[in-house]
Protein backbone atom coordinates (compact mmCIF):
# COMPACT_ATOMS: atom_id res chain seq x y z
CA UNK A 1 0.00 0.00 0.00
CA UNK A 2 1.26 3.22 -1.04
CA UNK A 3 2.20 6.64 1.71
CA UNK A 4 -0.71 8.23 0.00
CA UNK A 5 -3.25 5.11 0.54
CA UNK A 6 -2.24 4.86 3.92
CA UNK A 7 -2.80 8.55 4.85
CA UNK A 8 -6.51 8.57 3.05
CA UNK A 9 -7.14 5.40 4.69
CA UNK A 10 -6.23 6.34 8.33
CA UNK A 11 -7.98 9.44 8.36
CA UNK A 12 -11.37 8.51 6.48
CA UNK A 13 -11.43 5.42 8.71
CA UNK A 14 -11.31 7.88 11.93
CA UNK A 15 -14.00 10.05 10.41
CA UNK A 16 -15.99 6.94 9.84
CA UNK A 17 -15.62 6.15 13.73
CA UNK A 18 -16.21 9.53 15.19
CA UNK A 19 -19.33 9.14 12.82
CA UNK A 20 -20.48 6.11 13.89
CA UNK A 21 -19.86 6.75 17.92
CA UNK A 22 -23.08 8.46 17.91
CA UNK A 23 -25.10 5.81 17.22
CA UNK A 24 -23.10 3.84 19.97
CA UNK A 25 -22.87 6.19 22.87
CA UNK A 26 -25.12 7.28 25.54
CA UNK A 27 -26.47 10.72 24.69
CA UNK A 28 -24.54 12.96 27.61
CA UNK A 29 -21.25 11.28 25.68
CA UNK A 30 -22.53 11.86 22.31
CA UNK A 31 -22.56 15.69 22.95
CA UNK A 32 -19.90 15.45 24.72
CA UNK A 33 -18.00 13.98 20.84
CA UNK A 34 -19.74 17.22 19.45
CA UNK A 35 -18.16 19.67 21.62
CA UNK A 36 -14.78 18.09 21.40
CA UNK A 37 -15.04 17.34 17.69
CA UNK A 38 -15.77 21.86 17.70
CA UNK A 39 -12.56 22.13 20.21
CA UNK A 40 -10.74 19.82 17.59
CA UNK A 41 -11.09 22.20 14.83
CA UNK A 42 -10.21 25.14 16.68
CA UNK A 43 -6.83 22.86 17.95
CA UNK A 44 -6.40 22.38 14.06
CA UNK A 45 -6.04 25.76 13.69
CA UNK A 46 -3.54 26.66 16.22
CA UNK A 47 -1.81 23.61 14.80
CA UNK A 48 -1.30 25.40 11.63
CA UNK A 49 -0.25 28.26 13.17
CA UNK A 50 2.30 26.33 16.06
CA UNK A 51 2.67 23.04 14.75
CA UNK A 52 3.46 23.25 11.06
CA UNK A 53 5.00 27.04 10.93
CA UNK A 54 6.00 27.40 14.43
CA UNK A 55 4.29 30.31 15.55
CA UNK A 56 4.02 29.69 19.10
CA UNK A 57 0.65 31.89 19.89
CA UNK A 58 -0.73 32.82 23.08
CA UNK A 59 -3.82 35.03 21.31
CA UNK A 60 -5.87 32.46 19.96
CA UNK A 61 -8.32 32.58 22.19
CA UNK A 62 -8.81 36.16 20.42
CA UNK A 63 -9.87 34.61 17.30
CA UNK A 64 -11.82 31.85 18.62
CA UNK A 65 -13.83 34.52 20.26
CA UNK A 66 -14.03 36.76 17.48
CA UNK A 67 -15.54 34.14 15.87
CA UNK A 68 -18.17 33.39 18.63
CA UNK A 69 -18.97 37.32 18.40
CA UNK A 70 -18.55 37.67 14.65
CA UNK A 71 -22.02 35.02 14.97
CA UNK A 72 -23.09 35.70 18.21
CA UNK A 73 -23.60 39.75 17.87
CA UNK A 74 -25.42 39.72 14.12
CA UNK A 75 -27.94 37.30 15.97
CA UNK A 76 -28.46 38.79 18.67
CA UNK A 77 -28.91 42.96 17.71
CA UNK A 78 -29.52 42.32 13.94
CA UNK A 79 -31.44 39.08 13.80
CA UNK A 80 -29.32 37.43 11.37
CA UNK A 81 -29.99 33.05 10.61
CA UNK A 82 -27.27 30.38 10.83
CA UNK A 83 -25.69 29.84 8.42
CA UNK A 84 -24.92 34.15 7.17
CA UNK A 85 -24.12 34.50 11.31
CA UNK A 86 -22.02 31.52 11.04
CA UNK A 87 -19.85 32.93 7.91
CA UNK A 88 -19.68 35.80 9.86
CA UNK A 89 -17.84 34.29 12.54
CA UNK A 90 -15.86 32.84 10.23
CA UNK A 91 -14.64 35.45 8.39
CA UNK A 92 -14.08 37.51 11.78
CA UNK A 93 -11.90 34.95 12.60
CA UNK A 94 -9.42 35.38 9.89
CA UNK A 95 -9.70 39.09 9.62
CA UNK A 96 -8.53 39.27 13.39
CA UNK A 97 -6.10 37.44 12.86
CA UNK A 98 -4.87 39.40 9.95
CA UNK A 99 -5.08 42.34 11.85
CA UNK A 100 -3.03 41.17 14.58
CA UNK A 101 -0.54 39.15 12.62
CA UNK A 102 0.41 42.33 10.42
CA UNK A 103 1.46 43.76 13.76
CA UNK A 104 2.55 40.51 16.48
CA UNK A 105 4.52 38.85 13.06
CA UNK A 106 7.19 41.95 13.08
CA UNK A 107 8.50 39.97 16.45
CA UNK A 108 9.49 36.68 16.95
CA UNK A 109 9.63 33.56 19.69
CA UNK A 110 8.54 34.65 22.58
CA UNK A 111 7.67 38.51 21.88
CA UNK A 112 5.75 37.17 19.86
CA UNK A 113 4.17 35.05 22.09
CA UNK A 114 3.73 37.82 24.40
CA UNK A 115 2.38 40.06 21.84
CA UNK A 116 -0.23 37.99 20.85
CA UNK A 117 -1.23 37.22 24.71
CA UNK A 118 -1.80 41.69 24.91
CA UNK A 119 -4.14 41.45 22.11
CA UNK A 120 -6.10 38.68 23.15
CA UNK A 121 -6.06 40.64 26.69
CA UNK A 122 -6.95 43.94 25.12
CA UNK A 123 -9.66 41.94 23.03
CA UNK A 124 -11.21 40.36 26.67
CA UNK A 125 -11.16 43.35 27.87
CA UNK A 126 -12.84 45.15 24.91
CA UNK A 127 -15.97 42.57 25.11
CA UNK A 128 -16.27 43.38 29.23
CA UNK A 129 -16.29 47.54 28.28
CA UNK A 130 -18.54 47.12 25.67
CA UNK A 131 -20.95 45.09 27.92
CA UNK A 132 -24.14 46.93 26.51
CA UNK A 133 -23.30 45.26 23.07
CA UNK A 134 -21.36 41.94 23.88
CA UNK A 135 -23.04 41.64 27.11
CA UNK A 136 -19.80 41.67 29.07
CA UNK A 137 -19.19 38.80 31.93
CA UNK A 138 -22.55 37.38 31.42
CA UNK A 139 -22.46 37.11 27.60
CA UNK A 140 -25.91 36.38 25.93
CA UNK A 141 -28.02 33.06 24.59
CA UNK A 142 -28.33 32.04 20.97
CA UNK A 143 -31.93 32.87 20.46
CA UNK A 144 -33.14 29.39 19.54
CA UNK A 145 -35.01 30.87 16.11
CA UNK A 146 -31.29 31.14 14.94
CA UNK A 147 -30.06 28.00 15.73
CA UNK A 148 -32.28 26.35 12.54
CA UNK A 149 -30.25 25.14 9.34
CA UNK A 150 -32.07 23.19 6.55
CA UNK A 151 -35.07 22.46 8.76
CA UNK A 152 -33.62 20.89 11.96
CA UNK A 153 -32.69 22.30 15.33
CA UNK A 154 -29.40 22.69 15.83
CA UNK A 155 -30.58 23.00 19.62
CA UNK A 156 -31.05 19.04 19.84
CA UNK A 157 -29.15 15.83 19.89
CA UNK A 158 -28.65 14.38 16.56
CA UNK A 159 -28.45 17.60 14.14
CA UNK A 160 -25.98 19.29 16.80
CA UNK A 161 -23.92 16.10 16.10
CA UNK A 162 -23.88 16.21 12.62
CA UNK A 163 -23.44 19.76 12.31
CA UNK A 164 -19.82 19.12 14.42
CA UNK A 165 -19.38 16.10 12.56
CA UNK A 166 -19.58 17.80 8.96
CA UNK A 167 -17.41 20.68 10.69
CA UNK A 168 -14.64 18.76 11.82
CA UNK A 169 -14.48 16.73 8.63
CA UNK A 170 -14.63 19.51 6.93
CA UNK A 171 -11.20 20.84 8.86
CA UNK A 172 -9.79 17.62 9.15
CA UNK A 173 -9.58 16.96 4.98
CA UNK A 174 -9.05 20.83 4.70
CA UNK A 175 -6.01 20.92 6.99
CA UNK A 176 -4.61 17.27 5.61
CA UNK A 177 -5.21 18.74 2.20
CA UNK A 178 -3.64 22.31 3.10
CA UNK A 179 -0.11 20.35 5.07
CA UNK A 180 0.87 18.11 1.56
CA UNK A 181 0.06 20.83 -0.49
CA UNK A 182 3.04 23.12 -1.70
CA UNK A 183 2.58 25.94 0.56
CA UNK A 184 2.06 22.92 3.37
CA UNK A 185 6.19 22.24 2.58
CA UNK A 186 6.83 26.04 2.73
CA UNK A 187 4.64 26.32 6.01
CA UNK A 188 7.32 23.21 7.70
CA UNK A 189 10.39 24.73 5.91
CA UNK A 190 9.83 27.79 7.84
CA UNK A 191 9.25 26.93 10.79
CA UNK A 192 12.06 24.91 10.57
CA UNK A 193 14.77 27.66 9.38
CA UNK A 194 13.44 31.21 8.30
CA UNK A 195 16.67 32.03 7.47
CA UNK A 196 17.39 29.50 5.04
CA UNK A 197 13.92 29.83 3.61
CA UNK A 198 14.78 33.36 3.01
CA UNK A 199 17.45 32.62 0.71
CA UNK A 200 14.93 30.21 -1.31
CA UNK A 201 13.29 33.46 -2.33
CA UNK A 202 10.30 33.12 0.25
CA UNK A 203 9.26 36.10 2.27
CA UNK A 204 8.08 34.92 5.58
CA UNK A 205 6.26 37.78 6.95
CA UNK A 206 3.87 36.91 4.38
CA UNK A 207 4.18 33.22 4.36
CA UNK A 208 3.19 33.18 8.36
CA UNK A 209 0.76 36.39 7.93
CA UNK A 210 -0.96 33.63 5.32
CA UNK A 211 -0.31 30.72 7.76
CA UNK A 212 -1.66 32.49 10.97
CA UNK A 213 -4.91 34.11 8.62
CA UNK A 214 -6.15 30.43 7.99
CA UNK A 215 -5.72 30.00 11.57
CA UNK A 216 -7.76 32.23 12.41
CA UNK A 217 -10.19 30.87 9.92
CA UNK A 218 -10.07 27.42 11.93
CA UNK A 219 -10.41 29.25 15.37
CA UNK A 220 -13.43 31.48 14.10
CA UNK A 221 -15.30 29.09 12.98
CA UNK A 222 -14.58 26.90 15.35
CA UNK A 223 -15.74 29.48 18.07
CA UNK A 224 -18.75 30.62 15.87
CA UNK A 225 -19.98 26.61 15.77
CA UNK A 226 -19.46 26.48 19.13
CA UNK A 227 -21.66 29.19 19.69
CA UNK A 228 -24.40 28.09 17.45
CA UNK A 229 -24.53 24.18 18.58
CA UNK A 230 -24.45 24.99 22.18
CA UNK A 231 -26.25 28.04 22.00
CA UNK A 232 -24.20 30.79 24.64
CA UNK A 233 -21.83 33.37 23.90
CA UNK A 234 -19.62 34.73 26.61
CA UNK A 235 -16.39 36.63 27.30
CA UNK A 236 -15.23 33.51 29.23
CA UNK A 237 -14.54 32.17 25.70
CA UNK A 238 -11.95 35.10 25.43
CA UNK A 239 -9.67 34.25 28.63
CA UNK A 240 -6.16 33.21 28.31
CA UNK A 241 -7.35 30.01 29.30
CA UNK A 242 -9.03 29.78 25.36
CA UNK A 243 -5.30 30.45 24.36
CA UNK A 244 -3.98 27.45 26.43
CA UNK A 245 -6.32 25.16 25.59
CA UNK A 246 -5.34 24.33 21.93
CA UNK A 247 -2.08 24.26 22.95
CA UNK A 248 -2.71 21.78 25.12
CA UNK A 249 -4.39 19.69 22.85
CA UNK A 250 -1.57 20.40 20.11
CA UNK A 251 0.60 19.20 22.46
CA UNK A 252 -0.72 16.59 23.40
CA UNK A 253 -1.94 14.51 20.55
CA UNK A 254 1.33 15.98 18.54
CA UNK A 255 2.28 19.25 17.52
CA UNK A 256 2.50 19.12 13.34
CA UNK A 257 -0.06 16.28 12.71
CA UNK A 258 -3.08 15.99 11.33
CA UNK A 259 -5.03 14.21 13.79
CA UNK A 260 -3.35 14.99 16.63
CA UNK A 261 -5.58 17.73 17.65
CA UNK A 262 -8.66 15.60 17.42
CA UNK A 263 -6.51 12.89 19.67
CA UNK A 264 -5.65 15.58 22.10
CA UNK A 265 -8.74 17.25 22.46
CA UNK A 266 -10.42 13.99 22.89
CA UNK A 267 -7.89 12.93 25.42
CA UNK A 268 -7.90 16.38 27.46
CA UNK A 269 -11.44 16.95 27.82
CA UNK A 270 -11.69 13.70 28.97
CA UNK A 271 -8.92 13.91 31.39
CA UNK A 272 -10.29 16.98 32.93
CA UNK A 273 -14.22 15.53 33.09
CA UNK A 274 -13.40 12.58 34.90
CA UNK A 275 -11.02 13.88 37.07
CA UNK A 276 -12.57 17.32 38.23
CA UNK A 277 -16.07 14.78 39.04
CA UNK A 278 -13.41 13.65 41.76
CA UNK A 279 -11.32 16.78 43.04
CA UNK A 280 -11.54 20.49 42.93
CA UNK A 281 -7.49 20.59 41.90
CA UNK A 282 -8.33 18.53 38.61
CA UNK A 283 -5.58 21.33 36.91
CA UNK A 284 -3.04 19.27 38.79
CA UNK A 285 -4.09 16.23 37.29
CA UNK A 286 -3.45 17.99 34.04
CA UNK A 287 -0.50 19.50 34.79
CA UNK A 288 1.00 16.07 36.14
CA UNK A 289 -0.32 14.68 32.57
CA UNK A 290 1.71 17.28 31.20
CA UNK A 291 4.75 16.85 32.94
CA UNK A 292 4.51 13.12 32.00
CA UNK A 293 4.24 13.91 28.40
CA UNK A 294 7.14 16.11 28.05
CA UNK A 295 9.17 13.32 29.83
CA UNK A 296 8.10 10.22 27.79
CA UNK A 297 6.65 11.79 24.78
CA UNK A 298 7.62 15.37 24.13
CA UNK A 299 6.87 15.25 20.70
CA UNK A 300 3.28 14.55 21.48
CA UNK A 301 1.27 11.34 21.26
CA UNK A 302 1.15 10.94 17.28
CA UNK A 303 4.41 12.85 16.82
CA UNK A 304 6.12 9.90 18.62
CA UNK A 305 4.15 7.34 16.83
CA UNK A 306 5.63 8.64 13.29
CA UNK A 307 9.10 9.17 14.81
CA UNK A 308 9.04 5.70 15.96
CA UNK A 309 6.79 3.54 13.02
CA UNK A 310 4.25 5.39 11.28
CA UNK A 311 6.44 7.74 9.31
CA UNK A 312 4.62 8.54 6.28
CA UNK A 313 1.68 10.24 9.08
CA UNK A 314 1.29 13.62 8.16
CA UNK B 1 28.23 39.56 -14.54
CA UNK B 2 28.03 39.91 -10.67
CA UNK B 3 30.24 43.13 -9.93
CA UNK B 4 30.77 43.96 -6.08
CA UNK B 5 32.30 47.24 -6.27
CA UNK B 6 33.55 49.44 -2.77
CA UNK B 7 31.13 48.08 -0.16
CA UNK B 8 31.61 48.22 3.08
CA UNK B 9 28.95 45.94 5.05
CA UNK B 10 29.14 44.78 8.77
CA UNK B 11 27.02 43.62 11.93
CA UNK B 12 25.79 46.59 13.64
CA UNK B 13 28.55 48.46 14.78
CA UNK B 14 31.32 46.09 13.58
CA UNK B 15 32.41 46.10 10.52
CA UNK B 16 33.35 43.29 8.35
CA UNK B 17 33.89 44.38 4.52
CA UNK B 18 35.64 47.47 3.81
CA UNK B 19 35.33 48.97 0.74
CA UNK B 20 35.57 45.45 -0.73
CA UNK B 21 35.23 44.56 -4.84
CA UNK B 22 34.81 41.89 -6.33
CA UNK B 23 33.76 40.56 -9.46
CA UNK B 24 32.12 37.17 -10.78
CA UNK B 25 32.13 35.82 -14.60
CA UNK B 26 29.61 33.38 -16.27
CA UNK B 27 30.76 30.16 -16.92
CA UNK B 28 34.05 30.71 -14.34
CA UNK B 29 34.48 29.15 -10.84
CA UNK B 30 35.89 32.48 -8.83
CA UNK B 31 36.79 30.75 -5.22
CA UNK B 32 37.78 32.84 -2.53
CA UNK B 33 40.81 31.97 0.26
CA UNK B 34 41.15 33.58 3.21
CA UNK B 35 42.05 33.04 7.01
CA UNK B 36 38.83 32.65 9.73
CA UNK B 37 37.83 35.94 9.97
CA UNK B 38 38.77 37.23 6.60
CA UNK B 39 35.22 37.70 5.63
CA UNK B 40 34.40 35.36 3.19
CA UNK B 41 31.60 34.36 4.63
CA UNK B 42 30.54 37.31 5.19
CA UNK B 43 31.01 38.63 1.68
CA UNK B 44 28.35 35.75 0.21
CA UNK B 45 25.59 36.75 2.88
CA UNK B 46 26.33 40.49 1.81
CA UNK B 47 25.49 39.07 -1.70
CA UNK B 48 22.50 37.34 -0.43
CA UNK B 49 21.12 40.58 1.47
CA UNK B 50 21.15 38.74 4.67
CA UNK B 51 24.31 41.52 5.65
CA UNK B 52 22.90 45.26 4.86
CA UNK B 53 25.58 47.16 2.92
CA UNK B 54 26.55 50.45 4.17
CA UNK B 55 28.20 51.77 1.14
CA UNK B 56 29.12 50.79 -2.31
CA UNK B 57 27.12 48.15 -4.83
CA UNK B 58 26.41 44.81 -5.87
CA UNK B 59 25.26 44.22 -9.67
CA UNK B 60 24.23 41.43 -11.63
CA UNK B 61 24.32 41.96 -15.08
CA UNK B 62 23.91 45.79 -14.44
CA UNK B 63 20.89 46.09 -12.29
CA UNK B 64 21.68 46.40 -8.30
CA UNK B 65 20.67 44.03 -6.12
CA UNK B 66 22.28 45.22 -2.80
CA UNK B 67 19.09 47.12 -2.03
CA UNK B 68 16.40 44.69 -2.33
CA UNK B 69 15.33 42.72 0.27
CA UNK B 70 16.74 39.24 0.95
CA UNK B 71 14.23 37.19 0.00
CA UNK B 72 13.82 39.16 -3.42
CA UNK B 73 17.70 38.68 -3.87
CA UNK B 74 17.33 34.72 -5.27
CA UNK B 75 14.62 35.80 -8.16
CA UNK B 76 17.37 37.74 -9.17
CA UNK B 77 19.59 34.80 -10.69
CA UNK B 78 21.43 34.27 -7.58
CA UNK B 79 21.46 31.57 -5.50
CA UNK B 80 23.25 30.47 -1.82
CA UNK B 81 24.17 27.18 -0.83
CA UNK B 82 25.44 28.36 3.44
CA UNK B 83 27.72 26.92 5.27
CA UNK B 84 26.42 24.07 7.40
CA UNK B 85 23.60 23.02 4.11
CA UNK B 86 20.69 23.79 6.86
CA UNK B 87 18.24 21.91 4.97
CA UNK B 88 14.58 21.15 6.00
CA UNK B 89 15.38 17.67 8.15
CA UNK B 90 11.63 16.46 8.76
CA UNK B 91 10.68 17.33 4.84
CA UNK B 92 12.05 14.47 2.60
CA UNK B 93 14.18 14.92 -0.74
CA UNK B 94 11.52 15.54 -2.59
CA UNK B 95 9.54 17.55 -0.48
CA UNK B 96 13.08 20.05 -0.23
CA UNK B 97 13.25 20.09 -4.21
CA UNK B 98 9.83 20.98 -4.10
CA UNK B 99 10.32 23.96 -1.80
CA UNK B 100 13.01 24.78 -3.85
CA UNK B 101 11.12 24.74 -7.45
CA UNK B 102 8.45 26.53 -6.11
CA UNK B 103 9.73 30.15 -5.23
CA UNK B 104 10.46 30.61 -8.59
CA UNK B 105 7.42 28.37 -10.16
CA UNK B 106 10.24 26.06 -12.06
CA UNK B 107 8.73 22.52 -12.82
CA UNK B 108 9.64 18.75 -13.59
CA UNK B 109 12.24 19.89 -16.05
CA UNK B 110 13.92 21.95 -13.86
CA UNK B 111 13.33 18.78 -11.76
CA UNK B 112 14.70 16.49 -13.70
CA UNK B 113 18.13 18.59 -14.46
CA UNK B 114 19.09 18.40 -10.81
CA UNK B 115 18.33 15.27 -10.02
CA UNK B 116 20.26 14.11 -13.46
CA UNK B 117 23.12 15.97 -11.72
CA UNK B 118 22.74 13.67 -8.25
CA UNK B 119 21.43 10.32 -9.47
CA UNK B 120 21.93 8.96 -5.97
CA UNK B 121 18.63 11.76 -5.16
CA UNK B 122 16.83 10.28 -7.32
CA UNK B 123 18.02 7.38 -5.27
CA UNK B 124 15.87 8.56 -2.17
CA UNK B 125 13.23 10.86 -2.70
CA UNK B 126 10.94 9.50 -0.25
CA UNK B 127 13.95 9.65 2.48
CA UNK B 128 13.49 12.22 5.33
CA UNK B 129 16.71 14.92 4.50
CA UNK B 130 17.61 14.72 8.26
CA UNK B 131 18.77 10.97 7.56
CA UNK B 132 20.93 11.66 4.94
CA UNK B 133 24.75 11.45 5.17
CA UNK B 134 26.57 14.55 5.54
CA UNK B 135 27.70 14.08 1.57
CA UNK B 136 24.03 13.43 0.53
CA UNK B 137 22.56 16.60 2.93
CA UNK B 138 25.42 18.63 0.36
CA UNK B 139 24.09 17.34 -2.71
CA UNK B 140 20.37 18.03 -1.51
CA UNK B 141 21.25 21.24 -0.71
CA UNK B 142 23.30 22.04 -4.21
CA UNK B 143 20.18 20.51 -6.24
CA UNK B 144 17.84 22.70 -3.84
CA UNK B 145 19.97 25.85 -4.76
CA UNK B 146 19.76 25.03 -8.45
CA UNK B 147 16.02 25.00 -7.96
CA UNK B 148 16.10 28.33 -8.73
CA UNK B 149 18.12 28.34 -12.05
CA UNK B 150 20.50 31.09 -11.11
CA UNK B 151 22.94 32.73 -13.09
CA UNK B 152 25.27 32.73 -10.00
CA UNK B 153 25.39 29.88 -7.58
CA UNK B 154 27.65 31.05 -4.26
CA UNK B 155 29.19 28.31 -2.36
CA UNK B 156 30.55 28.12 1.71
CA UNK B 157 32.93 25.72 1.86
CA UNK B 158 30.90 22.60 0.26
CA UNK B 159 33.24 20.19 0.97
CA UNK B 160 33.97 20.82 4.64
CA UNK B 161 33.54 17.59 6.69
CA UNK B 162 33.19 15.38 3.92
CA UNK B 163 34.71 12.09 2.79
CA UNK B 164 37.04 12.22 -0.45
CA UNK B 165 34.83 10.41 -3.03
CA UNK B 166 32.06 13.14 -2.16
CA UNK B 167 34.69 15.50 -2.53
CA UNK B 168 35.57 14.64 -5.94
CA UNK B 169 31.68 14.13 -6.90
CA UNK B 170 30.51 17.68 -5.57
CA UNK B 171 33.47 18.81 -7.41
CA UNK B 172 32.79 17.22 -10.54
CA UNK B 173 29.72 18.79 -10.08
CA UNK B 174 30.37 22.27 -10.01
CA UNK B 175 32.54 22.07 -13.10
CA UNK B 176 29.98 20.56 -15.22
CA UNK B 177 27.72 23.57 -14.05
CA UNK B 178 30.47 25.71 -15.01
CA UNK B 179 30.38 24.55 -18.44
CA UNK B 180 26.52 25.39 -18.53
CA UNK B 181 27.62 28.86 -18.28
CA UNK B 182 26.70 29.43 -14.77
CA UNK B 183 29.03 31.99 -12.52
CA UNK B 184 30.11 30.16 -9.28
CA UNK B 185 31.56 31.80 -6.26
CA UNK B 186 33.12 29.00 -3.51
CA UNK B 187 34.48 29.60 -0.86
CA UNK B 188 36.67 27.17 0.12
CA UNK B 189 39.88 26.15 2.37
CA UNK B 190 41.70 23.44 1.00
CA UNK B 191 44.19 24.69 -1.54
CA UNK B 192 43.84 21.00 -4.18
CA UNK B 193 40.26 21.17 -4.69
CA UNK B 194 40.94 25.55 -5.20
CA UNK B 195 43.96 24.28 -7.92
CA UNK B 196 41.76 22.09 -9.48
CA UNK B 197 38.31 23.89 -9.72
CA UNK B 198 39.22 27.69 -9.85
CA UNK B 199 39.44 29.86 -13.12
CA UNK B 200 40.15 33.09 -10.32
CA UNK B 201 41.74 32.79 -7.35
CA UNK B 202 40.75 35.69 -4.64
CA UNK B 203 42.51 36.05 -1.81
CA UNK B 204 40.79 38.04 0.98
CA UNK B 205 42.27 39.81 4.34
CA UNK B 206 40.57 42.41 6.76
CA UNK B 207 37.65 42.42 4.80
CA UNK B 208 39.13 43.31 1.36
CA UNK B 209 40.13 41.47 -1.65
CA UNK B 210 43.97 42.05 -1.15
CA UNK B 211 45.10 39.39 -4.65
CA UNK B 212 42.91 38.50 -7.10
CA UNK B 213 44.65 36.23 -9.84
CA UNK B 214 44.13 33.59 -12.21
CA UNK B 215 44.78 30.32 -11.58
CA UNK B 216 47.02 29.57 -13.60
CA UNK B 217 50.73 30.12 -12.29
CA UNK B 218 49.40 29.43 -8.65
CA UNK B 219 50.79 26.25 -7.34
CA UNK B 220 50.49 23.84 -3.70
CA UNK B 221 53.87 25.93 -2.95
CA UNK B 222 52.84 29.38 -4.00
CA UNK B 223 53.38 31.71 -1.42
CA UNK B 224 50.08 33.26 -1.95
CA UNK B 225 48.55 30.41 -0.29
CA UNK B 226 51.33 30.48 2.83
CA UNK B 227 50.21 34.58 3.13
CA UNK B 228 46.80 34.54 2.93
CA UNK B 229 45.38 30.63 3.93
CA UNK B 230 48.77 29.78 6.52
CA UNK B 231 49.55 26.73 4.85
Amino acid sequence: MTDGAKVWGLHLLVLAAVFAAQFLLPPYHATNLARIMVLAVFAMGYNIAFGYTGLLSLGHALFFAAGMYGMGLPVWHLEWVSVPALIAGLLAGGVMAGAVGVLALRTAGVSFMIVTLMFAQAGYLTLLYLNSWTGGDEGFVVASAARQAFGFSLATDTPRFTAAFVLFAAGLLACLWLVRSPFGRVMVAMRENEERSRMLGYDPFRVKLVALILSGLYAGLAGAAYGMLFGYVGASFATIQYSILPMLYVLLGGAGTVLGPFLGALLMFYLIDITSNYTDAYLFVVGAALVGLVLFAPKGILGTLRERAWRWLP
Amino acid sequence: MLRVEGITAGYGPVTILRELSFHAQAGQVTCIMGRNGAGKSTLLKAIMGQVPVQSGQITLNGVPVHLLPAHKVPGQGIAYVPQGRRLFGPLTVAENIEVGLLTRNKGPRTRDFVLDLFPRLRERLDQVASTLSGGEQQMLAIARALCLEPSVLLLDEPSEGLQPSMIALIRDTVLRLRDTGLATVLVEQRVDTVLRMADRVAFMAHGRVEVDVPREGLTPESTLFQKFVGV
